[in-house]
């Protein structure tokens, strides 16, 4: 008997001792990034660009590229991913093409970052000629983090009573009306949620735009969308590996990661409050 | 134009929309396949994948990328080996044992864990880890195997915990109260219960935790080391398949043997993780659990 709660207790004490492994690490790396990175921060290196070749000077380019990457990748996937979403969600039937559908979704979900960037590499820098630039990396950006645009459009219209649209169709409106009207005005919350968890995404994503869009170096800002650009995520990796200035570079690398961590982990955090907020508050 | 021929044309706009995953899958295959396919007019392709030595840019050149898959598939098994019992057990805490508070923390912990730059832990591993691996074993090199399976596995810890956490919830609280009413104490419910009936959400979660280590280039690109050589040791440095393609391609000569053998590789990794994917999917709809009326 004494052995059967001996070995509970044992068992509880392992699986304590793992999810407390797990919250020990985020907020360990999270310390030792902040400790680190926040000697570096300052108002000019948020707001010039790097001289004396990237030993001196602040970031403002890498983090005005994010943005404009960032942006438009989410202006690609958005549209197409609530209209996927709603396709599977209101008028899919169940079947093999809804299935295959959602194969596909999981399957892209799951494809390497790496591959997507010579994914991009291939279509839009070599075939459409594009060259390396903002459109091309935002592109492929958007087709990265469409799956999770997807997602989350699909939760928050399953989250939308079916009582709701039998309301509005009873009245005898639409299928496409009660969609336009009902449907999407109360789901949106949760769509634009889960968008925001798609920017925190497609902001920290490296490989997908070394060959796509991003610089290690641009003498001025981008003036179109056919320009390269430099971006944070690819900043660090270049300071951190390949420059001449490793050493010298250190601070502002610790810098750099302090900037993108804490941009993709608000962005994240941010995200997760209001979903946690709109969950509790539903009145239905 | 009538009503109902509008509301056809608008179900079918957005039935083309709906298409877009599939169509992107294939347009990925099919610039893998132009980029990637003239390689095999100079490789075999057994030499290609099972050739033993990668020197892609000596005279003669050699491509082989056995070297690269083994990398792969040894940083991933070793980052499983801590990230499942890791994952696993964080979910069983979560779902089973957690009071609502502890979970209210860990869920928002876990998705952060998730959404933390790939970019940002490689640097972590190398100027923090590998330097300290380094010391503590006196290795001429920190950036190896060991180095790489830890990184690894706290990116797929966040897939196979939440994964794991979805599919341990959904088990029927019936199950559970049958077992305690039989007298079974929580270890007993949670192991010979509740993890049984979850097991195929849980295997589907190691899968896509696999999938999401070994398609991982940034942790492998700047941590791994880099040597392309079948490794004889865990603190050997090695060369998975991301690492190269993302290394080399810079300096690759566009559309020479070397460019179109980066994209063969790609193909390669391309396929591995669609097979996983295609797995997770057969086990996660084949054992689906309709109610507590099936198993």
């Amino acid at each position: 008997m004494k052995w059967r709660y001996f070995k509970q207790n044992l068992f509880l004490g392992v699986v304590r001792l793992s999810a407390l492994t797990i919250a020990i690490s985020l907020g360990g790396f999270l310390f030792y990034i902040f400790v680190n990175g926040l000697g570096a921060i300052s108002w000019e290196f948020l707001t010039l660009p790097p001289r004396d070749s990237m030993t001196k000077g602040g970031i403002m380019p890498a983090i005005l590229g994010t943005i404009y990457l960032t942006s438009g990748a989410i202006i690609i996937a958005l549209p197409l991913g609530v209209v996927s979403a709603v396709y599977l969600n209101e008028y899919a039937k169940q079947g093999p093409v809804v299935r295959i559908i959602r194969l596909g979704v999981n399957c892209l979900a799951g494809v390497p970052s790496i591959v997507f960037g010579l994914f991009g590499l291939g279509l839009f820098v070599v075939f459409l000629q594009f060259g390396s630039c903002i459109l091309s990396g935002a592109l492929t950006l958007g087709f990265l983090i469409l799956p999770t645009i997807i997602g989350a459009s699909e939760e928050a219209l399953k989250s939308v009573p079916q009582t709701f649209r039998e309301a509005s169709l009873g009245l005898g409106i639409s299928k496409w009306h009660t969609i336009l009207r009902i449907v999407l005005p109360n789901a949106l919350p949760g769509i634009l949620t889960g968008s925001i968890l798609g920017i925190g995404r497609a902001a920290g994503e490296t490989a997908p735009i070394m060959f796509t869009a991003s610089a290690f170096f641009t003498a001025k800002l981008p003036t179109s969308i056919f320009d390269e650009v430099m971006a944070l995520p690819y900043h660090v990796y270049v300071l951190a590996t390949a420059g001449t200035h490793i050493e010298e570079t250190r601070q502002i690398q610790y810098g750099t990661v302090l900037v993108l961590v804490g941009l993709v982990l608000s962005i994240d955090l941010i995200a997760i409050v209001i979903r946690s907020y709109i969950r509790k508050k539903k009145r239905w | 134009m009538s009503r109902k021929l509008k509301e056809i044309i608008i179900k079918n706009i957005f039935f083309l929309f709906a298409l877009i995953s599939i169509f992107i899958l294939g347009l990925i295959v099919v610039f893998l396949f132009r980029e990637g396919l003239p390689i095999f007019k100079v490789v075999s392709v057994k030499d290609f994948i099972f050739g033993n030595e990668w020197y892609p840019t000596y005279n003669p050149p050699d491509f082989g990328i056995w070297p690269l898959i083994v990398g792969s598939i040894i940083v991933t098994l070793f980052a499983s080996v801590i990230a499942v019992p890791l994952g696993v057990l964080s979910a069983i805490y979560i779902s089973e044992i957690a009071p609502p508070l502890m979970k209210e923390i860990l869920k928002p912990v876990i998705e952060l864990l998730a959404g933390l730059p790939s970019v940002v832990l490689g640097f972590f591993g190398m100027v923090v880890l590998a330097p300290w691996l380094q010391e503590t074993f006196d290795l001429p090199t920190g950036l190896n195997i060991v180095n790489v399976s830890i990184i690894l596995a706290i990116m797929a810890v966040p897939t196979i915990s939440s994964i794991s956490e979805d599919a341990l919830y959904s088990v029927p609280r019936e199950f559970k109260e049958a077992s305690y009413a039989l007298g079974a104490t929580r270890f007993e419910t949670i192991a010979k219960v509740i993890v049984p009936a979850a097991l195929s959400g849980i295997s589907t979660a190691v899968i896509l935790g696999m999938a999401r280590a070994i398609g991982e280039t940034m942790v492998v690109l700047m941590v791994a080391g880099g040597a392309a050589a079948i490794p004889e040791s865990i603190f050997d440095s090695v060369r998975p398949m991301p690492a190269s393609i993302a290394a080399e391609m810079g300096e690759a000569p566009f559309r020479s043997n070397h460019y179109h053998a980066l994209f063969a590789t790609g193909m390669v990794l391309f396929f591995i993780t669609l097979f996983f994917n295609l797995i997770a999917d057969y086990i996660s709809t084949k054992f689906k659990e309709v109610g507590s009326g099936t198993l």
